[in-house]
């Protein structure tokens, strides 16, 4: 067992690839061998993923299952792996959605094999984002995941494939390049400072923390900026997300439940890991302007959500919105206000995801997405029906399902810090139960309309398998929020210590 | 069985789960039973657990049970958690007991129904809620239950989802809910930053700190002032009070037991149980319980207007049942928080009898609602005759009904309210006077007169079932006695129902005697001015119509509000979203930047394409223009 437990995370991360490696050898003509190889897999990487739930200890804020050893010596490069209270459930999180992303991708025929292949890759690109302690290997893992789904937008996504594709590798590099040169500048800064050339995450806190690197307050900011933008690029954070839309309108359905589900929390994520301990001072600075962007993204995304005529831009606007909770939680400094955040993170990947599964299926039988094509389809398939308004209602934070414990979580941080902020961000959930509802009723409710809905068959058993574990989700989360909120409290209250605590001794070297 | 308290609210939900998910292969009388057994079992769960709180002495008041946390972060913490006192108890009789005579008759009324499973699953899924909102032994849990009735009456609503009419109205209701529920969910913040709890006992308790929490004084708002204003917020989106009222009529548009239910007996009446519970927190704030009063007497008045001249028999209802919760947030609002829920019973008995008589006579009629095409439907339908008669003398205000005994506990209430009492007494009064006449105006063109109808319209007119009839009698009986439990001093009683729920009565007094006897001519009055225009002089409604034509005009489109409503804020909100947000800024300028910085690059990129020429000797110019710059940068 202590075999298994120590190389945990490695082997999580690395199955999929192994997985992607193995599927070279398939014969390219047989797809349903491929797909179950490779659905197998990532349910494999799933149960092993259970394993760090099982013997995850809540006690602890430090990070577990560590793992490091040297990559390259010469540059101060390790391996280096761990997770704690707050990326604990990020790792389930992909882990419980890129096998339902494989039910969903069932139909791919065309180039199947390189399909599953950058799927599996994907998911090993996401898991590393979340388990890596080393800036380094961080960096790697964070500029790996977007190759598979560039190819995944850009070969197997819709009409404007292309320029979706584009637009989202080209805005992603913009933030991570400068996020590159910070994380170069903060390894000079650290060995000249201390010796030790590292690029150990935990390595240059623990300088941070005693003091002996100490980062000017005009490179701190710069240093910030950089890694804020790069993460508020991904997250996305109004005014930088116009390049999700058209990536979740373009990419599979298997694409826009990862890229949803998962591949956005790594920029909230990435702000609670990297910028908050790294630049306590410079976060505590900005952060009025970060909530107000936060605020404004919230109402802004739900208003131009409530407008679209595409089913999927209308979730992925409503994703804005949502993200920007996440963001104003974070930047509350509170307790409730991160915690919040992280539970927001979760809730938002099984929502969205299953709203975008969801919309696949009624794509793959419609081969359309505006709304103004449905109409009654309540009639035709009511489990669909009732699945899909399950499914909506957790979204909009109805309390007693999992969106609200986040939502309400947040905006209860918020008001600590500012009323004001708080109660605008309130109004979104006015405005998501507008938006949600009006498009539920005009897809739902009615007359059928329209001819080739009169002959749409209700959900199969495939599907069945792909939403019901997030429907148990959902109302798991909604109900016991405790199974997921407690393994949190001890990092969470660790990260706040820090940010207040070095704030302070910032602040107090700036006055001498 | 106080230990069996949380199955109150668990069987019913457990029924909506079967019903939801095999109902639709169970015959429909299994459905029935499912549903209408599990509110039976919680029915008498609530009986016992009811008469189980009385044997105990008040020290040991209320029973509090925590199951589990639900939600904890920090210091914050909300548990799943009941509270049984004596208001909670009365509410839970009320709710299980109306809701398991609505159960029975739905069965029979909505027997020819295709959903008939998804219709008892979504009833039952509101005795869920309900029932949670009332146990809860907190605001956020009680927030629950508060957007689960919102839930389920959007479904119900909307049940008859292919009609157009309905989806909107279910739409509607959800969202206008959605603006009150903001109120609430700030209001639980605001509490817990101010009390360090959401738990009622915690907060109320800490409130008792007169040093801490001093009674803020008229006038000002101070952070409880601000707390109540924003819990009323929530109370006027549930139970439609002005200006969030515009949901109910729409939401006529659900099945008829579904109005009896929700939109009349207990729902609605959620708002006014929220206030009573936080009694304790409204006492602290008399602005706040003055927003409170003036809003119910005005929402009271305003409602009852356009009550006068409605046509369709079931949103003369519901405009009634605006006004009627009007009345009790008047009596909340002077802080006769025990009145107000003496109110709340009474009109769930008799609100819930005149919708259900609504229902069978639209039963009778084919789906008729129309009351000008109905008329001498008393010689066709005797018993729903009988029982609607009932009620509609219970709703009038006529001594011995049970609506008299509550509508005079309120009106003098207010009457010795130190703020504006008289004028808001007289608003009361002159709604009184409207609320008998339009009653009979309903009864009498309903059940009087010839037939307005044709055969051709209508055929074969006829009583209802049994199965719909009893819960009739039994809603009939009780809007009869349920009034017994509070006879004022004034006429020798001892109104144990205020003493019950720690109300303070004013004491006998002759000036309530004639209050009451003003109240009994105004109610007589009403219905005489009825009997004036629909029976004695038919002519005179047109005459009198024509003669205020204006004020007419506005009252038959219910003052123009929905319209103002949607040329205000509905359409600027959409149009603004779409033409301004998502094509100006959106499209335009955020990715017009972005694309046109990728243009810029990319023209810049087939710019610098030319200096690649291939041709060597292009290269050794660049050199040796490199060359010379180098140079001079040495030399200079």
């Amino acid at each position: 067992m202590d075999v298994i437990t120590a190389n945990i995370l490695t082997i999580i991360a690395f199955t999929p690839a192994v997985g992607a490696v193995l599927i070279l050898f398939f014969n390219s003509a047989k797809i349903r061998s491929i797909r179950m190889f490779a659905f197998v897999i990532t349910l494999l990487t799933f149960v092993f993923s259970l394993h760090l739930v099982t013997y995850f200890d809540s006690r602890v804020a430090e990070f577990q299952f560590a793992v490091n050893v040297p990559w390259i010596p010469s540059l101060g490069v390790h391996y280096e792996l761990g997770v704690d209270g707050i990326s604990l459930y990020l790792v389930l999180l992909a882990t419980v959605l890129t096998p339902l992303a494989m039910l969903a991708s069932w139909s791919i025929a065309s180039r199947a094999k390189e399909y599953f292949i950058f799927m599996l890759l994907l998911e090993t690109g996401m898991i590393g984002v979340f388990v890596s302690l080393d800036l380094f290997l961080f960096y790697v893992f964070w500029e790996v995941m977007l190759v598979p789904m560039y190819f995944l937008i850009g070969v197997w996504g819709g009409e404007r494939r292309i320029y979706a594709a584009m637009k989202f590798v080209l805005y992603t590099m913009v933030g991570s390049v400068l996020m590159l040169v910070a994380i170069i500048a903060l390894y000079f800064l650290n060995g000249n400072a201390t010796g030790t050339f590292t690029f150990s995450y935990p390595q240059i806190m623990a300088a941070l923390a005693s003091n002996s690197l100490v980062i000017a307050p005009g490179i701190e900011r710069a240093l910030f900026l950089a890694f804020f933008l790069a993460f508020a690029i991904k997250v996305p954070l109004f005014p930088f997300h116009t390049w999700l839309p058209d990536a979740h309108v373009e990419a599979p359905t298997a694409g826009s439940v990862l890229l949803a589900g998962v591949l956005l929390k790594m920029g909230t994520y990435g702000l609670v890991r990297f910028s908050l301990p790294l630049f306590p001072h410079q976060s505590q600075l900005f952060a009025p302007m970060i909530s107000f962007l936060a605020v404004a993204g919230i109402i802004y995304g739900a208003l131009v959500a409530m407008v679209q005529p595409d089913l999927k831009k209308l979730v992925a606007y409503s994703s804005v919105s949502h993200l920007g909770f996440i963001v104003l939680g974070i930047f509350s400094f509170t307790t409730q206000g991160m915690e919040g955040a992280v539970y927001q993170m979760l809730s938002h990947g099984v929502s969205t995801g299953a709203l975008f599964l969801l919309v696949g299926m009624i794509y793959e039988r419609r081969h359309t997405r505006m709304i103004a094509d449905f109409g009654g389809l309540a009639h035709k398939m009511p489990v669909y029906a009732a699945f899909f308004l399950i499914v909506t209602l957790s979204s909009i934070g109805l309390p007693g399902l999992n969106g609200f414990v986040g939502e309400f979580l947040v905006l209860l941080g918020t008001f600590g810090v500012s009323r004001s902020l708080a109660v605008f961000a309130a109004l979104g959930v006015i405005l998501s139960a507008v938006y949600m509802l009006w498009m539920y009723q005009r897809t739902f409710w009615g007359e059928v309309t329209h001819e080739h809905n009169q002959t749409l068959r209700d959900m199969n058993r495939r599907e069945y398998a792909m939403l019901v574990p997030l429907l148990a989700l959902i109302v798991w989360m909604g109900m016991y929020s405790n199974h997921f909120l407690r393994p949190m409290d001890a990092s969470v209250a660790k990260l706040i210590n820090q940010v207040q605590s070095r704030d302070v001794q910032v602040a107090d070297q700036n006055d001498r | 069985m106080v230990k069996l308290l949380w199955l109150i609210p668990i069987l019913p939900l457990l029924g909506a789960v079967i019903n939801g998910v095999f109902g639709k292969r169970l015959p429909k009388h299994v459905v029935a039973g499912i549903a209408a057994g599990s509110v039976a079992g919680s029915f008498l769960i609530s009986l016992a657990a009811f008469f189980q709180m009385l044997q105990l002495p008040e020290t040991e008041l209320p029973i509090v049970q925590n199951y589990f946390m639900w939600i904890q972060a920090g210091r914050f913490q909300a548990q799943f958690g009941f509270l049984l006192d004596h208001l909670s108890g009365l509410m839970i009789l009320i709710v299980t007991g109306v809701g398991l005579l609505i159960h029975i008759y739905s069965a029979g009324y909505m027997s020819h129904e295709p959903g008939f499973y998804r219709y008892f699953a979504y009833l039952n899924l509101f005795m869920f809620s309900m029932l949670t909102l009332v146990l809860a032994n907190n605001y956020l849990l009680m927030f629950v239950g508060w957007e689960g009735v919102g839930l389920c009456s959007y479904l119900l609503i909307g049940f008859w989802f292919f009609k157009k009419s309905a989806a909107d109205a279910g739409k509607k209701a959800f969202i206008v809910n959605r603006i009150g529920d903001f109120g609430f969910i700030i209001a639980t913040i605001l509490i817990f930053w101010t009390f360090d709890s959401v738990d009622f006992q915690a907060v109320f308790s800490r409130l008792e700190n007169a040093t801490l929490f001093p009674v803020e004084t008229l006038g000002t708002v101070g952070t409880v002032t601000a707390i109540c204003l924003l819990l009323f917020v929530g109370a006027a989106g549930k139970s439609a009070q002005i200006p969030l009222y515009v949901w109910l009529p729409d939401a006529m548009e659900g099945p008829t037991p579904v109005s009896a239910l929700i939109h009349a007996a207990t729902m609605v009446t959620a708002g006014v149980y929220m206030v009573a519970r936080s009694a304790a927190l409204f006492d602290h704030a008399p602005g706040a319980l003055l927003v409170v009063a003036v809003i119910g007497t005005f929402t009271a008045l305003f409602a009852a207007s356009i009550g006068l001249v409605q046509t369709d028999i079931k949103r003369v209802l519901a405009y009634s049942t605006v006004s009627q919760l009007g009345y009790m947030f008047m009596a909340c609002g002077v802080g006769a928080y025990a009145a107000g829920v003496f109110h709340l019973m009474t009109h769930a008995f008799f609100k819930a009898l005149l919708f259900l008589g609504a229902g069978s006579v639209i039963h009778g009629m084919g789906g008729m609602q129309d009351i000008r095409k109905m008329g001498g439907l008393r010689h066709h339908m005797p018993w729903t005759f009988r029982t609607f008669l009932i009620g509609s003398l219970a709703i009038s205000g006529i001594p011995g009904l049970a609506g008299f005994f509550s509508k005079d506990a309120i009106l003098w209430a207010v009457w010795n309210s130190e703020n504006y009492g008289k004028l808001l007494w007289t608003i009361g009064i002159i709604t009184a006077g409207f609320t008998s006449f339009y009653t009979f105006r309903l009864v009498i063109l309903t059940f009087f007169g010839k037939p307005q109808y044709t055969e051709h319209d209508v055929h074969h007119v006829h009583e209802s079932p049994v199965s719909m009839l009893a819960p009739l009698v039994i809603l009939a009986i009780l809007s009869i006695i349920g009034g017994y439990v509070g006879i004022p001093a004034a006429l020798g009683g001892h109104n144990n129902i205020e003493a019950f729920l720690g109300g303070e009565e004013a004491g006998e007094s002759s000036a309530e005697m004639i209050l009451m006897l003003v109240s009994v001519a105004v109610a007589f009055g009403g219905m005489g001015t009825a009997y004036l225009f629909y029976v004695a002089r038919p002519d005179l409604p047109d005459r009198v119509a024509s003669s205020v034509h204006a004020m007419y005009t506005i009252l038959v489109n219910k003052y123009y509000i929905d319209e103002i409503y949607n040329v205000t804020v509905v359409r600027p909100i959409l149009r603004s979203s779409r033409e301004f947000l998502w094509k100006f800024i959106d499209t335009g300028i955020i990715d017009g930047t972005v694309n046109s910085v990728g243009q810029v690059v990319r023209a810049t990129g087939s710019g610098l394409r030319h200096i690649q020429t291939g041709y060597v000797r292009t290269y050794a110019g660049w050199i040796l223009f490199g060359g010379v710059l180098m140079i001079v940068w040495f030399l200079r």
